[in-house]
């Protein structure tokens, strides 16, 4: 399966995700936000970090950048897109997420391992989760309380394109267990074909026991099935 | 021809840090104060002469960058 990860001034979990999807065997290309055409990608990453520093709104430059447009293209045809933490906030910024990241309702950065359930196990993205599987996944982000209107919040709960919510280690779901103010403990959606995810969580951490947890694994295993 | 464009939160989104400056101004004794929302300020000069045309120019510019309008509404004025 061939992947390609997004990278701008700004990117920091590049790498990161670089080095899981060659652990899971992805052929994987590095490709830089001035590119004009993307490399025959089955997948396509947007990448965590803080793309030009965050300036004016999370994603809001990245999303505008040369790259983006063959993105939206590729995406539009079904290719599989995942936005990771700064790469979701790019995915609401282009619009191929509805919906948008505000500031942390605590106005803290948050950076911890957090519970997470699967809410939707029969996708391309996560078929290897059991459903309502609780996993710990480490977050860190400032703007990642996400926000979107009542009917498109209605359309994500009847079409079940909600990916995780943020729960207790029983996958309890209450606002004690929200760390960020997103409405409904949304840590992840989809868009209504499910070929594009975008979350806030970081499942590239979570490959490897020697560091973390390998929580992460079935969402790239499932992606290559 | 010069604008300004003032970028706010909608109303029915949570603005933190409004309301942690608008509980600051309560605590320095600041009375008489309803509410408090932060935005965003900026000053845009434009090589267009006429000026239905320019700010419609900058109408667009709010439209396609500087405002997200799923989250936020914007005022342009001429200046």
């Amino acid at each position: 399966m061939n992947s390609s990860v997004i990278v701008f001034p700004g990117s920091n979990c590049d790498r990161d995700i670089a080095v899981a999807l060659e652990k899971m065997q992805f052929k994987n290309r590095m490709v830089w936000h001035k590119e004009t055409a993307l490399p025959k990608s089955d997948l396509i990453v947007i990448p965590g970090g803080f793309s030009y520093g965050d300036y004016l709104r999370s994603g809001a430059i990245a999303g505008k950048s040369l790259i983006i447009t063959e993105v939206i293209k590729a995406a539009n045809s079904g290719c599989l897109v995942l936005g990771i933490c700064n790469g979701f906030q790019i995915l609401t910024e282009t619009g191929l997420l509805e919906g948008a990241l505000l500031r942390n309702k605590n106005l803290k950065f948050i950076n911890k391992d957090v519970n997470i359930k699967v809410t939707n196990n029969q996708t391309k993205f996560s078929k290897k989760y059991k459903k309502d599987q609780v996993l710990k996944i480490n977050i860190a982000h400032n703007e990642g309380n996400y926000f979107t209107n009542p009917e498109h919040l209605k359309k994500l709960n009847e079409e079940s394109l909600i990916a995780f919510k943020y729960c207790d280690t029983k996958g309890k779901v209450d606002e004690e267990n929200n760390p960020n103010g997103s409405l409904e403990n949304i840590a992840g959606v989809y868009n209504s074909k499910k070929n594009i995810l975008g979350m806030m969580p970081h499942p590239e951490r979570m490959v490897d026991k020697m560091i973390s947890n390998k929580d992460g694994i079935n969402l790239f295993s499932s992606l290559l099935n | 021809m010069k604008f300004s464009v003032i970028v706010t939160l909608k109303k029915d989104v949570l603005d933190p840090q409004g309301k942690v400056v608008e509980n600051t101004l309560r605590n320095i004794g600041m009375e008489d104060l309803k509410s408090v929302r932060q935005g965003k300020y900026f000053e845009i000069e434009i090589n267009i002469g006429d000026p239905k045309k320019a700010e419609k120019k900058v109408d667009d510019m709010c439209k396609k960058l500087l405002a997200n309008l799923v989250i936020e509404d914007y005022k342009v004025c001429k200046i």
